[in-house]
């Protein structure tokens, strides 16, 4: 199959795309800091989730490997969203 | 292959940690970190995240090409991704050599100790990767294919998105965490 219809060349596509959304949009003015920040750090929670899927090939992985790396970006950017909003809190 | 996934596994918590402990940090003085931030070139930042997409999408072409025994086109994509690896330990060299022309360095303070700790585990595991990839290539060019070849290339296809997952989590935490 040539390479520009294969599924994981529209992954590529989309995760360059969500790379300029939170690299050269979301930090401009028009969004407020919170909205700007959350929404980088969701958007790069997805893209790990297509990294891990359809680059690293566990969508057929065990359930628990799957999980264990699917939930990790997850887990990550709450925490890190968690002590970023906790800090504007106490300042 | 069950040791690599208990060792990018490990990998993966620990960068999680360490990733915690600058938000951590960070706590103590967010209007230095916010400060410190500005001076990062975010718009490098984002171009090495699209040049580690790009090394691994030829990657994963790579071992769809060792899949159908396609070795010449393995072999081009081995070597597309290694030069795209080569290509982001060149940025990541112009970045550090600009911080310190400005003479910014790891005692500059707390933000910028982080900065190159963080960049730098990530920048070895780059050249780690590259260097592994290059050694793929090699072996794929010279036809030294043998029954270890397959779960050795995926281990290396695997290690190698591993290092971009990393970078898709460091990049915002460092350059565009806006202080909110």
């Amino acid at each position: 199959m040539p390479v520009l219809r294969q599924r994981v060349t529209w992954v590529w596509l989309g995760l360059l795309g969500l790379t300029g959304l939170t690299t050269w949009v979301l930090p401009k003015d028009l969004f407020s800091p919170a909205v700007a920040v959350v929404g980088t750090f969701l958007t790069a929670a997805v893209k790990v989730r297509y990294v891990v899927l359809d680059f690293m090939e566990l969508r057929g992985a065990p359930i628990g490997v799957r999980a264990a790396f699917e939930a990790w970006p997850f887990v990550v950017a709450t925490i890190i969203l968690g002590l970023l909003f906790a800090t504007a809190v106490h300042t | 292959m069950e040791g690599v996934w208990v060792f990018l596994g490990a990998d993966t918590v620990i960068f999680g940690i360490l990733f915690v402990s600058f938000m951590w940090d960070r706590q103590k003085n967010p209007a230095l970190f916010e400060a410190s931030r500005h001076t990062l070139n975010a718009n490098l930042g984002g171009i090495d995240t699209l040049i580690l997409l790009t090394s691994s999408w030829f990657v994963v072409l790579a071992m769809q090409a060792l899949a159908r025994s396609d070795i010449h086109r393995e072999s081009r994509f081995l070597l597309s991704g290694a030069i795209t690896g080569l290509m982001f330990v060149v940025s990541k060299s112009f970045e550090y050599f600009q911080k310190f022309a400005h003479g910014i360095n790891p005692s500059t303070n707390p933000f910028f100790t982080w900065y190159f700790a963080l960049t730098g585990i990530h920048l070895l595991h780059v050249i780690v990767g590259t260097g592994l990839l290059g050694f793929l290539w090699t072996r794929s060019r010279r036809g030294g294919h043998h029954h270890l070849t397959g779960p050795v290339s995926e281990s290396v296809a695997s290690y190698w998105h591993l290092v971009d997952l990393l970078w898709i989590v460091l990049f915002p935490l460092l350059y565009l965490m806006k202080a909110v």
